[in-house]
């Protein structure tokens, strides 16, 4: 219906480019409430961790401080950009492009409900997961480029840490495609549909589940898998040289990307847009509703975390995530298939 | 010929672990430190020689500043160093006053400490429950001495004044409601002794809540658990004091092992470590704070008993009361001798240490008579923890060197003095 009004108010273009402007209209539907929600997600941070922390927050921008993202990115865009004399300056300003884009494109696949998709492709879950590891080029080129031991150190650091986080994430969503017979997210999340939260791949997949949200936490390089920015031991890490907007793409990278993850694990483990029970007043509730509510309850821990857990050293980070995350979801893989074909219960993975 | 090279690397003094103003070069093999050379001396003040061009009362406020984070205790050491030399004591009041105080200290040093420490490791939360509890105990600074850091409080010959008998309360504020205020000023309403014994009986509680977040969190383990190990032999001849060599199992306290003060007749344990580690040094300290409630316990039984003189009833070395000074010549006169002359103090040496919650800090005081000191050494605790950095962090990796500047509980005002 918007479609035919877009098209119908364009007629006068040419075809092809009636469908850029509708590509676009779509693109600005989804970034715009996506950023918004970023910018948000910091004011939550702010807000849960402080009270947490016996604090209030930030309360003094706006009614009880619901201005201050805007706040913060007028300063932020305010600031002077200070590129360091002795940087490879044209990497150094492509850094902050290169690991926001992925944060950002990643989302075009996302179902945010049964019918709102932009682009429903048959691979998306591979879609995602190449465009997640993009991430990273950011952060090695950031570091790289900055020229300083700090930022380079940083670098190194969440290099290894993605790279090693990259592959117990990989195994876990195999499980999930093994159980869903598929690599389309869509399809994933109606793989659960059936009785609520019973089916959802949560508790079949368990410890997959557990492990893919400690890898995303890795992967966003959120406490207590920090180490690239390691506040107190390399100061901000690979981004300890910049100001102004390009830190704020970092920043904006990180939280988009830790929407990202508790998105992914809703469509994948906990159900998507489904309602926990699938009876009356539960479906009254839009299905993009579910999705928000789901996803801000597993965004919620990434906040938890941070306040509550100190920060692993580099190589224990190394060592949880290669003798104990990826045995286990190989181990589990393995169960899985056996328990799909092999014994009654395989069932329950289709 | 390897093309692999060792890198140095700049740590402080502008870094948010470095405690203040330490700078360390580090000599790094990737992110495993070879060696490390801490710089010192970006906080120097010359606190020694200050001292010397001025009447003695007059250097207390300096010790204040030195160590900033255990004000009292500073003073204590300065104070009983001069008393020690003029061979007079304090009223006993006035000990138990200090030896209150000097508790108090100790549990405002181990919470700043506690949450620094946990601070560098990342636990942030710690940091700020930490703050919670340092308010209040700010908060009774102020009340004593109307400063909540630089108190200046301790004098030669007692204290500045006896304990107040009422704490000043919160005001109304829009942030808060009435029935909320009135719960904030609960504690408040009687002496500030009342005041201290409601926070020595939630304190223990507190003290649970910091233990939950990390006595037993893998994640804190794994950061402290075999880190910066110092051997019962090295710490001793490393010259490692307090909660630093008690770590490593060497049961030493000064205020068992030459009672000062009325320390002997307190009842309180000394914990020591057994490994030596990061981890016994934390553990050690949150004990101490434990202690130091029951010692703080003990004293404001006492006070509560005992009322009396908290001052030498000497013009000489302590001022006479306001009231006196207005109308009584000869008062006056001592007032204004004392204020801008001073005392003399007869020629000698001594050298007075007490147990800091850091370790041993010890003056070492020469007279030659006059109403300056002749000479002033400070022996800081913290230097030569510092000094041992090299030694400790050697082998360990860049996320180590932080929890071991965090463990020696490095405050540079003394150390740079």
């Amino acid at each position: 219906m918007i479609r035919d009004a877009v098209f119908y108010m364009t007629s006068w273009l040419p075809e092809s480019l009636q469908i850029l402007v509708w590509v676009m209209l779509k693109i600005v539907f989804i970034l715009v409430p996506l950023i918004l929600s970023v910018a948000y997600f910091t004011l939550a941070e702010r807000k849960v961790i402080g009270y947490m922390q016996l604090r209030v927050g930030p309360n003094r921008v706006g009614p009880k401080g619901l201005f201050q993202p805007f706040a913060d990115v007028g300063k932020l865009l305010m600031k002077e950009v200070l590129i360091p004399s002795k940087s490879n300056k044209y990497l150094f300003l492509i850094a902050p492009i290169l690991s926001l884009a992925p944060a950002f494109a990643a989302w075009a696949v996302m179902p945010f409900s049964d019918q709102l998709v932009l682009a429903d492709i048959d691979a998306s879950l591979l879609y995602v997961l190449a465009l997640t590891s993009m991430g990273v080029y950011g952060v090695i080129v950031a570091g790289w480029a900055s020229n300083s031991k700090y930022a380079f150190l940083g670098a190194m650091r969440s290099a290894a840490q993605i790279v090693a986080y990259e592959i117990a994430m990989g195994f876990a969503l195999v499980g999930v495609l093994m159980a869903a017979g598929s690599l389309n997210l869509r399809e994933i999340v109606l793989a659960q549909s059936g009785s609520g939260i019973a089916s959802w791949y949560m508790w079949p997949l368990f410890p997959l589940f557990i492990v893919y949200f400690i890898s995303g936490v890795a992967e966003t390089n959120r406490a207590p898998f920090d180490v690239a920015e390691g506040e107190s031991e390399i100061v901000a890490g690979f981004h300890v040289e910049y100001s102004g907007m390009g830190f704020a793409l970092f920043f904006l990278a990180e939280y988009a990307n830790m929407i990202l993850i508790a998105a992914l694990t809703v469509l994948m483990f906990l159900g998507g847009w489904l309602p926990i029970i699938e009876t009356a007043p539960f479906t009254w509730i839009p299905g993009v509703m579910w999705f928000g509510l789901k996803t801000s309850a597993v965004a919620f821990f990434f906040l938890w975390f941070r306040a509550t857990f100190p920060r692993y050293r580099y190589d224990q980070i190394m060592r949880l995530g290669w003798k104990i995350l990826i045995p286990v979801t190989l181990v589990w893989i393995f169960v899985i298939g056996i328990a799909k074909f092999y014994t009654p219960f395989g069932g329950f993975f289709s | 010929m390897s093309e692999i090279r060792n890198y140095t690397m700049n740590f402080g003094p502008q870094h948010p672990a470095a405690h203040g103003v330490l700078r360390v070069i580090m000599e790094m093999d990737g992110e495993v430190i070879e060696r490390c050379d801490p710089h010192i001396g970006l906080l120097h003040r010359g606190t020694e020689k200050l001292a010397e061009s001025k009447p003695y009362n007059q250097s207390i406020g300096y010790m204040d500043r030195l160590d900033y984070v255990s004000m009292m205790c500073n003073e204590h050491a300065y104070v009983m160093a001069i008393e020690n030399l003029l061979g007079v004591t304090a009223p006993i009041r006035a000990q138990y006053i200090r030896v209150m105080f000097d508790e108090i200290t100790r549990i405002l040093n181990h919470c700043m400490w506690l949450g620094a420490h946990g601070l560098d490791i990342g636990a942030m939360t710690v940091f700020l429950y930490c703050f919670r509890e340092r308010e209040d105990l700010m908060d009774c600074y102020e009340a004593v001495s109307g400063a909540r850091m630089h108190a200046t409080y301790y004098r030669p010959g007692g204290v500045y004044r006896d304990l107040p008998d009422s704490m000043p309360q919160y005001d109304k504020s829009d942030r808060f409601s009435d029935a909320e205020t009135k719960q904030r000023n609960e504690d408040r309403s009687g002496s500030l002794l009342d005041f201290i014994e409601a926070f020595t009986e939630r304190f223990p509680a507190y003290v649970d809540e910091y233990e939950t977040l990390l006595s037993d969190n893998r994640i804190w383990k794994q950061r402290t658990v075999d880190i910066g190990i110092v051997t019962p032999e090295r710490a001793k001849a490393l010259g490692f004091t307090g909660p630093m060599l008690r770590g490593s199992g060497i049961e030493w306290d000064l205020r068992k092992k030459q009672p000062y003060e009325v320390y002997d007749q307190l009842d309180f344990d000394i914990p020591v470590g057994t490994n030596g580690d990061s981890y016994d040094r934390y553990l050690v300290r949150v004990e101490e704070m434990r202690q130091s409630n029951r010692i703080i316990k003990q004293c404001i039984e006492w006070l509560r008993n005992n009322p009396g003189p908290v001052m030498l009833d000497d013009h000489k070395l302590a001022p006479p009361s306001r009231e006196d000074m207005k109308g009584d010549m000869e008062s006056l006169i001592h007032h204004f001798k004392l204020f801008t002359e001073g005392y003399c103090v007869p020629a000698g040496e001594v050298y007075t240490a007490i147990e800091h919650p850091k370790g041993e800090f010890g003056i070492y005081l020469i007279s030659d008579g006059a109403n300056k000191p002749y000479r002033v050494k400070i022996r800081a605790p913290g230097y030569p923890h510092l000094a041992a950095l090299n030694e400790m962090s050697k082998g360990h990796m860049l996320a180590d060197m932080v929890a071991i500047i965090g463990t020696q509980d490095i405050v540079f005002g003394e150390i740079d003095r």
